[in-house]
């Protein structure tokens, strides 16, 4: 008892030292990743956009990372330790962190948390930021459904969850536009990333007679197995360039640099407020990469007006009219979906032979 | 036919070849009387080693060296800790899994992505195209059939000749081969470095054959089911290779059945092996007479010479 005024005198004191120094010190700007930097997909795009932050700040911002932390548990504490070492602010890159940035938000109301993909804001100092990767998933479609000559599309999933099930929905209702005959194969990885389990199921996808190889999952393993089998397939959520122009024809590409640039420098103006942030192709934040060669040149062409009718917002991908699987009318003729179903799809539509697991 | 049994079997055994090299050495590793729980970090590090190495020198062969020599390397580090500096097995281990993610990790920096060389395929083109048995045998690269030689071998070593007699000895009665006149630590170290180059050959596999690429991580977990699997197989070679051919089958069929759009727990299929395995231990552990039977007498035991 008697050491604890002693120990408080000395905290006091160690706060008034600190105080001086704290007009100088850099905004720190912490970030959770799910795969490791390197992965050249999801983990990596965040990552740009972390390494964005920094260029535009230059002195005022420091930025920290931690790579592979696991959804769960674990993230709980790996962020509480990362606000421990003097994060002002954290940006948690994946819908299984939910429940842990809510949790650790709740102890440290003074720090700023984004939360990338989810939808959980149960304190005022937490923000849900998401991109509408379904716009992008449209054009891929509109593509796949063109190029397939088996028609038979295969679809490397992870969880089924609304992002990835709304995904499948956009990409299947654009192949069918342009080609009646075209099906869907859809296997579940459950896992973000785990390149030796995505190389097999992309494997599993081509025994099965698929010739275009869709991917929503991190790794750049599913690129090798359809170059191997002499098949397409598209970039997952960085450009993955490299396996251009075959297989990989296209991409969708997330651009986080300008929503974290914006939302770091409100956070250090002391203007950030609570939002629930859902930009895509308009804004930017979803880009599609280069249509490689191999892409037939008509199919190129309405690609492209398709792109530009996204970008313009004159087009939404789920516009009526759109059954549900089974059958029920989901939006009617000229409908538009609103954000509300989207944010929790978890039908397929019409024309899917699959079932979404439970 | 729903799922096309052919391309099933060529996969199952691609995916099965990891897992096998890795087990197979930790067979040998526990037949000895240690403990190894680091086959994660091996694999990792011979995956990283054989990619850089098959990357810069165009030979795939120089690559599968590198991630043997890579394994063993890290394999080196554990036999010093737990036979020359008496380290316990269970945390040296586990410390060795952390340590070669981190430092596979670092090596790794700048490669992912790179070109690879091609693979060797031992067999001509006319033998793949034989159906059915072509794609079946003859259609793997070289490692695939060198996985299956070293479980032939390890089982001849192990059964049928006086250096597997001595390794068993070690095993089981430390004190006795020492007695006899037997380096228990010489012998456990060079097992400890056969497991080490094994489970690096696996992570080779994984990086230069199945995967082709290097990403941080790749193993996610292959070295955890390899170490299941040798409790599985009750440290008998055979079976560690059926185990393998049973877990990477079941990894194979339910992607494939996913495919065939066959209503399957994915869940309960993907946790197969795990409770496989946890079933066979309360088999094996509910008969005390078969369990003491198979498993090493001395597995985890520091071996002091005062006795």
């Amino acid at each position: 008892m008697k050491l604890l005024p002693k120990f408080l005198t000395s905290a006091a004191l160690a706060v008034g030292l600190a105080l001086p120094a704290l007009a100088q010190d850099p905004f720190k700007v912490g970030f959770i990743y799910v795969g490791a930097v390197s992965d050249m997909g999801w983990t990596f795009t965040h990552d740009v956009g972390r390494l964005a932050v920094e260029e535009h700040f230059g002195d005022a911002v420091e930025t920290v990372f931690l790579e592979n932390v696991p959804e769960g548990a674990d993230a709980e504490r790996a962020i509480s330790q990362m606000i421990l070492g003097g994060a002002d602010m954290i940006f948690t890159t994946s819908f299984g962190y939910g429940e842990a940035t809510n949790a650790v938000a709740g102890q440290f109301p003074d720090v700023y948390f984004e939360h990338a993909t989810g939808y959980m804001r149960d304190h005022p100092n937490v923000s849900n930021y998401s991109a509408r990767f379904y716009e992008g998933r449209a054009v891929l479609g509109h593509i796949a459904g063109q190029m397939t000559e088996s028609n038979i599309v295969g679809y490397i999933a992870s969880y089924p969850i609304p992002e990835v099930i709304r995904g499948i929905n956009s990409a299947f209702l654009h192949a069918r536009a342009v080609n009646p005959d075209v099906e869907f194969r859809v296997v579940w990885a459950y896992t973000w990333f785990d390149p030796a389990i995505e190389a097999d199921a992309a494997q599993a996808l081509v025994d099965a007679g698929a010739d275009v190889i869709m991917q929503h999952t991190d790794s750049t393993a599913p690129q090798t197995v359809a170059r191997d089998a002499g098949i397409i397939s598209f970039g997952q959520a960085s450009d993955m360039i490299q396996f251009a122009p075959r297989p990989r024809v296209a991409s969708i590409i997330d651009n986080w640099a300008p929503y974290y640039i914006r939302r770091v420098g409100e956070a250090m103006e002391g203007t950030w407020e609570q939002a629930d942030t859902w930009e895509g192709m308009p804004t930017g934040k979803v880009l599609i990469g280069e249509l490689s060669d191999a892409i037939p040149a008509e199919v190129r062409a309405s690609a492209q007006a398709m792109i530009d009718a996204l970008k313009a917002g004159t087009y939404h991908p789920f516009t009526g009219p759109i059954n549900r699987q089974d059958g029920s009318v989901w939006l009617a003729e000229g409908e538009v979906a609103d954000d509300g179903t989207l944010l929790g799809m978890n039908f397929y539509v019409e024309g899917i032979t699959g079932e979404v697991p439970n | 036919m729903i799922v096309d049994p052919v391309t099933l079997m060529v996969a199952l055994i691609t995916v099965a070849t990891p897992v096998l090299l890795a087990a197979i050495g930790e067979l040998v590793v526990e037949k000895a009387g240690v403990l190894n729980l680091g086959v994660e970090g091996m694999m990792i590090m011979g995956a990283v080693c054989g990619f850089v190495v098959a990357h810069h020198s165009g030979s795939a062969a120089l690559g599968f060296a590198a991630g043997m020599a890579g394994g063993a390397a890290l394999a080196m580090l554990f036999a010093v800790l737990t036979q020359l500096l008496m380290a316990n097995q269970v945390a040296s281990g586990l410390a060795l899994t952390l340590f070669g993610l981190g430092l596979a990790a670092l090596i790794g920096v700048g490669y992912g992505g790179l070109p690879l060389p091609t693979v060797y395929r031992p067999f001509p083109e006319a033998l793949r195209d034989i159906p059915v048995a072509g794609p079946i045998v003859f259609s793997h690269s070289v490692l695939v059939y060198v996985a299956l030689m070293l479980v032939a071998a390890v089982w001849v070593v192990l059964t049928r000749t006086r250096i597997g007699l001595v390794l068993r000895a070690v095993g089981e009665n430390h004190d006795a081969a020492h007695a006899l006149g037997y380096k228990v630590v010489r012998i456990r170290i060079a097992a400890i470095l056969f497991g080490g180059a094994c489970a690096g050959l696996g992570g080779a596999f994984l990086s230069v054959v199945r995967v082709q690429n290097w990403l941080e991580g790749m193993t996610a977990g292959a070295g955890w089911i390899a170490l299941a699997l040798v409790v599985f197989a009750s440290w008998k070679p055979w079976r560690v290779l059926l185990g393998a051919w049973l877990f990477g089958g079941i990894a194979a069929l339910q992607l494939r059945l996913q495919a065939a759009e066959v209503g399957v727990p994915v869940a309960l299929l993907d946790a197969s092996p795990y409770l496989i395995t946890i079933i066979v231990l309360v088999i094996i552990s509910s008969d005390r007479s078969r369990a003491a039977l198979n498993a090493p007498a001395m597995l985890g035991r520091i071996f002091h010479t005062s006795g």
